[in-house]
């Protein structure tokens, strides 16, 4: 007969691929003492595509609709970053008005992205109504995309020089009309959440991560600004026309879960701040698409210069790469999205390498889930916002 | 006054048809039964309505639209679905206890029902230990839930039964306390004395309704039963987002059913006691008897004994109407709190809270009957306004943009 004994046996789950609350297709073995976190694994790879490998026997104009896969919530920079790595390489000219379109869409797919972070975040904490909220905003954001773009996720609308086409009629006044929308929108979340006793209780001092921490962590963008660290590589990098606007880095000093909310909050109010700038500086002029300017300058035209070599016969134009490598980044909402491109003097990039923010920032999940309670454990998952598109790519 | 004892009634007119008064009897004993689980059955429906609807309106959709008027018997077409389900029994799990988890998570809630008083006499036992028998019964669900979330064998289950049961343990305890202040101002168990002497200051009896004289243990009542009931944003047991779906992950069919049903039945439940204990149960704001009294019209008269009994069902499903409202609303604005912050409030706050409600209940009682004056017992009304209004003038003025003030 077996006899009653206490012992604290460790049970081990399997959070994931199919469990509601993660996010995507990750999964987490973790080990409970009781309700306690004892150890957490991430597993990952369910997701990958090798979209390094494509981008090798691509041309950048094929490779730029598979791009929006590696983060399909922040579709805009995943698209900025393929145009950057080869523009910045063969030190292509891209024309004010472009920059000005560019940075637009990518301040709008910010906002939307940090949208769709909160209502998933605030679900695993067990609010669901932020999620339709959320949902309400985001539309409209995809209406404007789809205006200028054709697309509502899956773009392509960034090309090597520019953007694919000029903003259709109207698109401007009905992106200020969004701009006077969404700051009152983000402050009713603001009401419903921030001070929410509850919602303080469960975030507050959870998952938290210092600055030297999320410095050697290898940290980037709100998991690192929340953690005491002012760096935002539109300020750092200088690229496109961010120094023409007046904007300030969000940041916050609490290095916990409720100040990565803070941070992308504030983030949110900053980029509708830049949008709205942007849209009362845009220039004229070019939008720059290459192919037509190619197309309708003939033969002689610059873009069939030394530079610009274009392969014509192609369905699709391309241009040479140089010989070279580089790395190039850019801010994207979850973090520093970067590429790392060899160029061989051949219209496929030899290697691309991409750097994708979330799958950095969820190295550090295990470390800071250690000790915390199950239920925080889906908390902090959904702070460090994470899209398993771009982890594993 | 006395009420209709509905039970006698149809006995003499059975007999009265030459029926003999045993067999009589003996076809009245399931007819409770029957009107039981209709009723909640029914309640259940609209309760999932409401709760899809208001859930809808909060959340800038529809909810259900297509089948009933408004989609209002969408739970009925749920229900359907569900039994016809197959029925599945995992191969791995205890299929006896896992059987029999959801009957013993769903007969106490139906116990229940039997000492709800809906009316002046409409109440189907009106047993001398009401309220106790709740109580007692109720703290049957848990074992059934820990029973399905053990013989599940999936660790997701098994968290969800453990849960429930810690969170039952520790709300009941509370929740037992502020009961038992109520059942000390009335000196009786039986629910229906205690709507009674809630009815005593004639056309004022708005006044005597035990939320003026029990605000501290009816803020207690209403967070425990929230907590007994599991719902939101006391929902650990069934967390989405940790345990998949707690102890039930494993059910389908008429099995989920049961726990389904179960919930929304143990929500109005909880509802229908709070009304009766804080609210007057099914006592109108100016009480009926004394206002026909007024026009001269006679208690006995059998027009307003028939609409007194309307008028207190009606009010008595308002009532917990507006506490079902109350849970919708706290469902799907707060977020779920953490298993540690559950047991800390029940324990550390909730339960101290709750011994000193009755200790002050205890003396007042004493104090007012020494006076002979009721009106001691609105001191805690008193002591809970000034706290309130204390802990709204401590509280920080929220910053207008609480992300700036931080950055």
């Amino acid at each position: 007969m077996s006899m009653l004994e206490t012992r604290a046996e460790r049970m081990v789950i399997n959070l994931g691929p199919h469990h509601p609350s993660m996010h995507g297709v990750l999964r987490l073995i973790v080990t409970l003492d009781g309700e306690n976190v004892v150890d957490c694994v991430p597993v990952l790879g369910y997701l990958h595509r090798s979209m390094e490998k494509i981008a090798e026997s691509r041309t950048i104009i094929q490779y730029l609709p598979y791009v929006t896969r590696w983060d399909y919530l922040a579709t805009m920079f995943t698209e900025a970053i393929t145009v950057n790595a080869p523009e910045q390489l063969a030190g292509v000219q891209v024309p004010r008005r472009a920059r000005y379109l560019r940075v637009i869409m990518l301040e709008l797919s910010r906002i939307a992205s940090h949208l769709l972070w909160l209502g998933p975040f605030m679900a695993d904490i067990g609010a669901t109504s932020p999620f339709f909220y959320i949902f309400r905003e985001r539309e409209m954001i995809y209406d404007l995309f789809e205006a200028a773009t054709g697309m509502r996720m899956m773009h392509n609308y960034f090309r090597v020089g520019g953007v694919a086409v000029d903003l259709p009629y109207g698109w401007v006044d009905k992106a200020r009309d969004f701009c006077h929308y969404l700051p009152p929108k983000i402050d009713e979340y603001e009401r419903l959440i921030t001070n929410n006793p509850i919602f303080r209780g469960r975030v507050e001092g959870l998952g938290y991560i210092g600055r030297e921490d999320a410095i050697n962590w290898g940290l980037s963008g709100p998991m690192l600004r929340a953690s005491a660290v002012n760096w935002d590589l539109r300020k750092v990098d200088h690229y496109e026309i961010y120094d023409e606007l007046d904007w300030n880095v969000a940041w916050d000093t609490g290095g916990d879960t409720l100040a990565r909310y803070v941070v992308r909050i504030q983030e949110m109010r900053e980029s509708v701040k830049m949008i709205r700038q942007a849209l009362d500086q845009l220039p004229g002029g070019p939008y720059e698409n290459l192919e037509a300017q190619r197309l309708s300058g003939g033969p002689k035209s610059e873009w069939n210069g030394f530079d610009y070599q274009f392969i014509g016969k192609k369905s699709s134009p391309t241009f040479k790469m140089p010989r070279g490598e580089h790395y190039v980044r850019v801010e994207a909402p979850k973090g520093e999205l970067g590429v790392y491109l060899i160029g061989d003097d051949s219209t496929f990039p030899w290697r691309w390498k991409i750097r994708p923010p979330g799958f950095i920032n969820l190295a550090v999940l295990p470390k800071l889930v250690q000790g915390t309670k199950l239920a925080d454990l889906m908390a902090i998952l959904g702070s460090v916002d994470i899209i398993m598109g771009e982890v594993d790519r | 006054m006395e009420g209709i004892d509905l039970g006698n009634a149809f006995a003499q007119s059975l007999s009265g048809l030459g029926v003999p008064a045993d067999v009589a009897r003996a076809l009245w004993l399931p007819l409770p039964m029957i009107v039981i689980l209709l009723t909640v059955t029914v309640g259940v429906i609209a309760a999932v309505w409401g709760e899809r609807k208001w859930s809808g309106m909060m959340q800038q959709r529809w909810g259900p639209t297509i089948i009933g008027l408004g989609g209002s018997i969408q739970g009925a077409a749920d229900g359907v679905k569900l039994l016809i389900k197959e029925d599945i029994i995992p191969i791995k799990a205890d299929p006896w206890l896992f059987t029999l988890g959801p009957a013993i998570v769903i007969i106490p809630v139906f116990f229940s029902y039997l000492v709800i008083p809906f009316g002046q006499g409409l109440v189907l036992s009106d047993i001398t230990i009401g309220i106790f028998f709740i109580i007692a019964v109720a703290s049957i669900s848990p074992i059934g839930a820990l029973m399905a979330g053990y013989a599940s064998n999936n660790k997701y289950a098994l968290l969800g039964g453990l849960r429930a049961a810690a969170q039952s343990i520790s709300y009941e305890i509370p929740l037992a306390l502020s009961v038992l202040a109520i059942v000390m101002m009335s000196s009786s168990l039986s629910t229906v004395d205690i709507v009674e002497q809630q009815e005593t200051l004639g056309l004022f009896s708005f006044f005597s309704w035990n939320i003026w004289r029990q605000p501290i243990g009816f803020v207690i009542f209403l967070i425990s039963a929230l907590a007994e009931t599991e719902r939101a944003p006391f929902d650990l047991p069934e967390a989405e987002s940790e345990l998949v779906a707690g102890h039930h992950t494993e059910y389908t069919g008429m099995k989920f059913a049961l726990f389904y049903l179960s919930e929304y039945a143990n929500l109005i439940l909880a509802s229908l006691i709070a009304s009766v204990l804080f609210l007057g149960g099914w006592s109108f704001i100016v009480p009926l008897e004394p206002l026909a009294a007024l026009f001269g019209i006679e208690a006995a008269n059998p027009v307003f004994q028939v609409v007194n009994a309307l008028v207190g069902i009606s009010v008595t499903i308002l009532k917990a109407t507006f506490f079902v409202f109350l849970a919708i609303l706290a469902r799907w604005t707060l977020p779920r709190v953490r298993i540690d912050q559950l047991l800390d409030l029940g324990w550390k706050f909730l339960l101290p809270v709750s011994l000193f409600n009755l200790l002050l209940t205890a003396a007042l009682v004493l104090l007012s009957n020494t006076l002979k004056t009721t009106l001691p017992l609105y001191l805690p009304l008193v002591i809970f306004v000034g706290l309130v209004f204390v802990a709204m003038s401590l509280q920080k003025r929220p910053a207008a943009k609480p992300t700036a003030a931080r950055a």
